[in-house]
């Protein structure tokens, strides 16, 4: 079985397709979580490989299904954090003699494909249909909801890992190097310039507080509520290994990367997969967790004209997204009971959730909103999950939080101040994401 | 503050080449008289790439903003730290973006909105590149 990369045409990427015609059709069921770590350790059951077995068994059991019921898989192939393999170095031989290989030495610890995890998982005996998506599991949700719209699959495992290697990524390489070719030199790469990967949104924010007349401090009730989210999500990297809260003060007071951008305002990459179970609505019924409809999906495919997004590209995007949102579900901003859209930069965030319009915002808004009740306890909860930032840098927390706040499993972190009943969550960056409308019912 | 060295491929090649004349070009399309940068292969409106020229644009542009950069990537200017990253917009087009240490202004003191004069500066391997100074 030969696995391809989804094409465009499953993506909604323009306003004016109406509502998703599988609206309502298509329901998460399953989650599974394996446990995170800052790093690899070199040990074959932490490699990412593992991870992702780990957590799609634990999504199969969850569900309360067969794992020969399951007949579709949609996977990132690509798990990197931004650390890669040095081809120098051998796959130590514990590892290799752990798993069935393929003919790509690192699968299952560089990367990930859908043949080395059936491979793996010899149980998965019915799989009849393989699909990748890019980047992360946004978009692994978005794909796998058309492909069991579509009927290209009724009972489907939706795959995202990631690894995390030893050292400072980007800092090797051609950062190094005394010369660079002359694209790199004229793009928004980290060479020539020396921009750190959260220049461009630093930048982005900057014009917004420039614009809307705010500052870098009112960030900080956001940093302090997604932390504390953060540690009550027990999957999530801050709760397992590191829980501390982040008040203002440590917020305020931590170096700066590219100012206005510090670093608690950059996730922290780890390892960690995570793997869901989606199926036919009708099919969700039999199943043992409380099925979770898709409303819609989403995409943007906004690019910048010149080297950075601007933030007036930023905002016209993230502005035809939130309609193409709507649009896609058949909702209103009315209808959200809570938001959890992406965050790891954190500088991301009012973009996505000023153009959802959640709760009235407006341009300009989110930051003086932020300084209001925002908790998981009042009627306008903001990325109850946490996020990247609460939980360390998967792009996934704020799926499996929506999935879990409505099924009513969300423990500590459950929502109290408004019914779970219609959430959004997705991304990663403003121009280029993907999103999807979770409810508790059908319709 | 030098910068990695450049090496210039084919289709970058006129910028930069331009750049050590001491001359600031930007691709153009004339189909859609619309300016173009970074260098590509076809116009990001109308999707040709048959009516791609080169155009000498005036070399003066305004800060559009600005991050400090602390924590750097690339080895040879971490002995910099902080520096000044500005994003700067040409004057002909305001949609068309360029990055400027900013030589001359101390770092954390941008003034954004501010008009800048295009200066040409040498890279680690002599081949210049645009950079940007405030005009006083």
């Amino acid at each position: 079985m030969t696995t391809q990369m989804a094409p465009e045409s499953m993506y909604r990427s323009t306003e004016g397709l109406g509502v998703w015609p599988h609206r309502g059709k298509v329901a998460a069921v399953g989650i599974g979580h394996s446990p995170t770590a800052r790093r690899w350790d070199g040990r074959p059951e932490t490699s990412v490989g593992a991870q992702s077995i780990l957590a799609c068994r634990n999504a199969i059991e969850d569900a309360g299904v067969n794992p020969a019921e399951v007949d579709g898989i949609v996977l990132v192939p690509v798990t990197t954090t931004g650390a890669h393999w040095d081809a120098d170095t051998p796959i130590p031989m514990d590892v290799v003699n752990a798993f069935n290989p393929t003919d790509d030495p690192l699968d299952g610890v560089g990367q990930l494909s859908a043949e080395w995890l059936l491979k793996n998982m010899p149980e998965l005996t019915n799989v009849k249909f393989t699909m990748y998506a890019p980047g992360c599991m946004s978009a692994a949700i978005t794909v796998a909801a058309q492909a069991v719209g579509d009927g290209l699959a009724s009972t489907c495992l939706v795959l995202k890992g990631w690894h995390n290697l030893e050292g400072r990524y980007n800092h090797g390489g051609i950062s190094a190097a005394n010369e660079v070719p002359g694209a790199f030199a004229l793009s928004p790469g980290r060479t020539l310039w020396g921009a750190p990967g959260c220049y461009g949104t630093a930048l982005q924010f900057a014009q917004y507080c420039t614009k809307y007349g705010k500052h870098h401090d009112m960030m900080a009730p956001f940093m302090e509520n997604s932390r504390r989210n953060g540690l009550l999500f027990p999957e999530g990297y801050w709760a397992q290994h590191r829980p501390e809260q982040l008040p203002p003060e440590d917020y305020l007071n931590s170096r700066w990367i590219a100012k206005p951008a510090n670093l608690f305002d950059n996730d922290i990459p780890i390892m960690a997969s995570a793997a869901y179970l989606f199926t036919t609505a009708d099919r969700a019924q039999h199943m043992a967790q409380k099925p979770v409809y898709i409303l819609g999906h989403a995409s943007s495919r906004g690019t910048p004209r010149s080297i950075t997004p601007t933030l007036e590209e930023v905002e016209a995007e993230t502005d035809s997204t939130g309609r193409k949102i709507y649009e896609a579900a058949g909702i209103t901003p009315d209808d959200l009971s809570f938001e959890n859209m992406y965050d790891g930069f954190a500088q991301f965030h009012q973009f996505h959730v000023e153009g959802l319009r959640y709760r009235g915002m407006q341009r300009g808004d989110a930051l003086d909103f932020y300084q209001t009740d925002i908790s998981i306890e009042g009627p306008n909860p903001i990325l109850p999950s946490g996020g990247n930032i609460g939980s360390g840098r998967s792009r996934f927390w704020m799926h499996t939080d929506c999935i879990q706040q409505i099924q009513g499993r969300a423990g500590a972190r459950t929502v109290t101040g408004v019914k779970p009943e219609v959430a959004v969550s997705g991304g990663p960056m403003p121009l280029g994401g993907n999103f999807t409308v979770w409810s508790a019912t059908p319709n | 503050m030098v910068k990695q060295g450049v090496v210039p491929d084919a289709l970058n090649k006129p910028f930069f080449d331009a750049a050590n004349e001491g001359r600031l070009v930007v691709q153009c399309c004339t189909a859609c008289d619309r300016l173009c940068f970074p260098p590509r292969p076809a116009c990001d409106l109308c999707g040709s790439g048959d009516n791609m020229t080169w155009r000498e644009v005036s070399g003066r542009g305004t800060i559009y903003n600005y991050g400090v950069v602390y924590d750097c990537p690339v080895a040879s200017l971490k002995e910099n730290l902080p520096f000044n990253l500005a994003a700067v917009q040409l004057v002909e087009d305001p949609g068309i973006l360029m990055f400027s240490h900013l030589p001359g202004t101390p770092a954390d003191e941008v003034p954004v909105g501010a008009a800048v004069q295009v200066i040409f500066e040498e890279t680690a391997n002599g081949q210049k590149v645009p950079e940007w100074q405030v005009v006083t």
